[in-house]
């Protein structure tokens, strides 16, 4: 028989006084399968209590434009590890039925398509930010980026935001 | 494997502390654990764990935060408020469950 007095229980460590980690993903892909990794990475940290930044630059600024974040594209041209013969990749009509599949694997394993994936971060905590210099070269505007977003910033606030930060590059 | 003794129940734990016998835990159980990580049980937290809890029966694994979400219909938001920091292990450990395997 189990003494109550000479068990004490066991309580995993859930990490609760370690408050001060934080990772920031900088997202400069705009095709639907680099989309993914820091959103999924980003989901986790989250999960894991971690203060999680997402700043999008360059041709991850299609991520979070109103108009593009749901036309994000997956091609098979220049990724030889789709395992297809490359020559295809240029067939009309190919980009959009790699697309296609590619986003009903992701929908098959209960992933979120990238819009409302953007919004749960959101929901869970993530701050989003946009790269100034990229709306500018893209001529967009605040209002053409989703509500989700934080800011419109710099390269010196992201400096300045992520220190201390863990920064992962997609 | 570990035993411990909690609320007058002897159950199985792995290392960690997780519970690792679907069958020994019961809502008294699930109150105490909440309670050691200092959480007090509503009817919002019931029912989050009460779907893990049958989730897990049907699927033969813990759901994620998403699944909760999704497919129990409690607001991702809301289970943040509800297990701060880290819902999906939180939830598990008070539903006497392994930790989620999935990563989304």
């Amino acid at each position: 028989m189990t003494n109550p007095d000479d068990t004490p229980v066991m309580v995993p460590d859930f990490g609760d006084a370690d408050t001060d980690r934080k990772i920031c993903f900088i997202c400069s892909k705009g095709t639907l399968d680099m989309a993914y990794p820091a959103l999924i990475m980003a989901n986790g940290a989250l999960g894991e209590g971690v203060e999680t930044h997402l700043f999008f630059t360059f041709w991850g600024m299609d991520m979070i434009s109103k108009k593009t974040q749901d036309k994000l594209k997956f091609t098979i041209l220049g990724n030889p590890a789709t395992h297809m013969p490359q020559g295809l990749g240029g067939v009309p009509g190919m980009t959009a039925m790699a697309t296609r599949m590619m986003k009903k694997q992701i929908a098959d394993l209960d992933v979120p398509e990238v819009p409302e994936f953007l919004s749960l971060l959101h929901d869970m905590g993530a701050q989003l930010w946009a790269c100034k210099m990229s709306v500018d070269m893209m001529d967009l505007t605040r209002e053409d980026l989703i509500d989700e977003v934080e800011d419109i910033i710099n390269v010196s606030d992201f400096i300045e935001l992520s220190d201390g930060a863990q920064i992962i590059f997609v | 494997m570990p035993q411990m003794t909690i609320a007058g129940h002897d159950v199985a734990v792995d290392d960690e502390g997780f519970m690792t016998e679907y069958d020994q835990w019961t809502e008294d159980i699930g109150t105490a654990l909440a309670s050691q990580i200092g959480i007090e049980m509503t009817e919002d937290h019931w029912r989050a764990i009460k779907f893990l809890r049958e989730d897990y029966s049907e699927q033969g694994e813990t759901p994620t935060i998403r699944r909760v979400s999704t497919a129990g219909g409690i607001p991702t938001k809301q289970l943040f408020q509800l297990f701060p920091k880290k819902p999906a292990k939180k939830m598990a450990y008070i539903a006497g469950l392994p930790k989620p395997v999935g990563c989304v």
